[in-house]
């Protein structure tokens, strides 16, 4: 499928490849790494940017899409802001980079430009499979990120807040975490452009939860109006690990969010959840890869989109049970609003099952908002406007209270009503 | 308080016919019940009062304190003081009761230009309501109705009324679905609502709810007309005799 040789380059790719050539000896990292890097650049040169006949990118042709990438590394500058919840460790990137010395009571924190200057990150920098472009991209240029690994046993009472945030121009940073045996946390990785201008981002979070962790962790999404954001979660689930994901995307101008997630350990319990806020004339795409590769784990994702003036939205699910993975329990809905004669939502759910003992399911609706809901709302004196945000609100909101813990979900019912406010 | 003066009405969707030249007065201050054999027309009257939209007014008017109010919204018509208590009230899931309460009072006032509610005022008069309905307090932490048994739902329903003030109050078949217990809960809430600037419209199949909720007229709806009007014994009589006597002498 990707066998097409790419003889033009677009505008975009060539300003990648440019970047590219342009940064070489200043991007971190020693021999093993920049021939890790070559690698993927080559990739991109010879292949290009997926277009809609890669099956895995066929709602979302990022070629065409794609228009420009601007050039500069990024040198804006980008301040901190206030935490989700308040108490939270805030730790973070500015343009890509750490800046100072972050740390966290409990955790040992460390920075993936060490990584890559020791070399020990240059396996990392590989692609998952070749429709890996985020992987390619995030790979090629990535300075920078937080290592964090959370000793086997311990727990972190207050989240822990990742801010990734940047001015314009072009910041890619990765996150490998590891949680140790039975440690708890709550971790928030944040998307935030907080200057002005367009920006190129990429980040990947290489995730593992070792047997018994019990982690949520949220992405939340805030990227600017004219803003790119490849971002990819790449999460492995030991043995009766319970992970509680939560996708909110409420920003950007092009985004692609992958989950790519491995159930590796029986009795791993996942709880998988997403909020896309789409408005403008923007394109956001969600895209989960999910393996339950052993016996006896089960899973729920829910993906609740509302989708305004002509945004576009893309949503595939991929549920994929392994041959000996019998006992699985994965559900799997994509419920959508959609706002405006010109929006527009594709769902892609699949199944692909190799075990024969297994509960499986998907289903995906897309509708207006319930005119009986609006009616009652109305009769009690509630304008319409007023009625039909409460009504949307409720929508998302629903799944958002699953979270349970009170402060974070005050607090992502105020990142979603603010959003509203904004573009409802 | 309300005319309604030669009323057509039909679904908007097929253009069904079902309120064929109505004619009703209440006055303030009035109890008035509908009754009326099953496909009559008495919901749709209710849905017509509070402006569901899934209807459309062909011809007449009607006239509430004297003006029109065909071409308002369901959300104006509330805030002017019209109430209308489902039959069947939606589960809501995701909107909390709580919050659609206070929303709910306070855009009537903003409509009205009165002061909106402080937090613990709302709280007071929510608590103090609940408690003569016999809610219990737990009920009013869930999603709006989601989970509400029927009688609870209703009670729901006559606790928002109690909290709206509203100046007329349409009750839609308020008693199907409640045991004689959650009836006089229910109708006490009512009456103690009755005011004389405030009037009410009883919509039952039932005399069970009029032996609580003293009717001062009563009219009989049949195939989209009122076709008899009398005092409270009229309903003793159709319980008495049925529908058919008066079908009769109308046809």
């Amino acid at each position: 499928m990707n066998m097409q040789t790419t003889s033009r380059l677009t505008a975009a790719e060539s300003a990648l490849i440019d970047a590219y050539t342009g940064q070489l000896g200043e991007l971190p990292g020693n021999g093993a790494v920049i021939s890790a890097r070559d690698r993927l650049v080559d990739d991109l040169k010879t292949n290009g940017l997926p277009t809609r006949r890669v099956e895995a990118w066929h709602y979302t042709d990022l070629k065409t899409l794609l228009r420009s990438v601007p050039m500069d590394a990024g040198t804006g500058s980008a301040d901190a802001i206030e935490p989700l919840v308040a108490g939270a460790h805030v730790i973070g990137t500015r343009q890509g980079q750490i800046v100072g010395k972050p740390s966290v009571e409990g955790v040992v924190v460390g920075a993936f430009a060490d990584m890559l200057r020791e070399g020990t990150a240059a396996p990392g920098l590989s692609v998952i499979d070749r429709d890996d472009t985020i992987g390619k991209i995030n790979g090629s240029f990535v300075r920078d990120g937080l290592v964090l690994e959370f000793p086997a046993g311990v727990t972190v009472e207050q989240p822990i807040e990742i801010q990734a945030l940047h001015g314009a121009g072009q910041a890619h940073t990765r996150f490998p975490v590891s949680f140790g045996a039975g440690s708890k946390a709550v971790v928030i990785e944040r998307h935030a452009q907080t200057g002005e201008g367009s920006a190129f981002v990429s980040s990947v979070s290489d995730i593992s939860l070792e047997d018994g962790a019990d982690v949520t962790w949220i992405v939340l999404q805030q990227q600017g109006a004219d803003d790119t954001h490849l971002g990819q979660v790449r999460i492995r689930v030991g043995e009766n690990a319970k992970l509680k994901l939560f996708v909110v995307n409420a920003g950007g101008k092009l985004v692609r969010q992958e989950l790519r997630v491995d159930v590796a350990g029986e009795g791993a319990e996942l709880s998988l959840r997403g909020v896309n806020l789409l408005g403008g004339d923007t394109h956001t795409d969600v895209t989960l890869v999910l393996g339950h590769n052993v016996p006896n784990t089960n899973s729920t994702e829910i993906f609740r989109n509302v989708v305004f003036d002509r945004a576009r939205g893309v949503f595939q699910g991929m549920i994929k049970v392994a041959l000996d993975a019998q006992k699985t329990d994965a559900r799997m809905a994509c419920n959508t609003l959609l706002m405006s004669d010109d929006a527009e939502f594709a769902a892609k759910p699949e199944l692909e099952i190799f075990a024969d003992d297994v509960q499986c399911g998907h289903g995906a609706t897309v509708a207006d908002i319930d005119d009986n809901h609006l009616y009652y709302l109305m009769a009690r004196g509630i304008p319409r406007n007023h009625a039909r945000a409460m009504l949307v609100n409720a929508f998302v909101a629903e799944i958002v209270e699953e979270l349970e813990d009170e402060a974070l979900v005050e607090a992502l019912e105020g990142v979603i009503s603010t959003w509203l406010a904004k573009h409802a | 308080m309300l005319e309604i003066k030669n009323l057509h009405a039909r679904i908007a969707e097929d253009g069904t016919e079902i309120i064929r030249g109505l004619n009703l007065t209440v006055k303030a201050g009035e109890v008035a019940a509908i009754m009326g054999p099953n496909g009559s027309g008495k919901s749709t009257l209710s849905y017509i009062l509070s402006g569901r939209e899934d209807y459309e007014v062909t011809e007449g008017d009607i006239l509430y304190n004297g003006e029109s109010i065909l071409e308002l919204d369901p959300a104006e018509r509330a805030a002017r003081g019209i109430f209308l208590a489902f039959q069947y009230p939606v589960e809501i899931p995701g909107v909390a009761t709580m919050q659609f309460l206070k929303v709910a009072m306070n855009e009537q006032r903003k409509a009205r230009g009165e002061a909106e509610l402080t937090t613990p005022d709302f709280m007071r008069r929510v608590k103090e309501a609940a408690a003569e309905l016999k809610i219990n307090p737990d009920m009013l932490k869930r999603p709006l109705n989601v989970g509400f048994s029927g009688g609870e739902k209703k009670r729901a329903e006559i606790l928002q009324m109690a909290l709206l003030e509203p100046k007329l109050c349409v009750l839609d078949e308020t008693d199907s679905g409640l045991d004689i217990d959650a009836l006089k809960i229910v109708a006490d809430g009512v009456n103690a609502l009755k005011s004389p600037d405030r009037a009410t419209i009883v919509i039952t199949h039932y005399q069970r709810l009029l032996d609580y909720i003293v009717p001062d007229t009563v009219h009989v709806l049949y195939k989209g007309q009122i076709i008899r009007t009398g005092d409270k014994d009229l309903a003793l009589e159709l319980e008495a005799n049925g529908y058919a006597d008066i079908i009769g002498q109308a046809a």
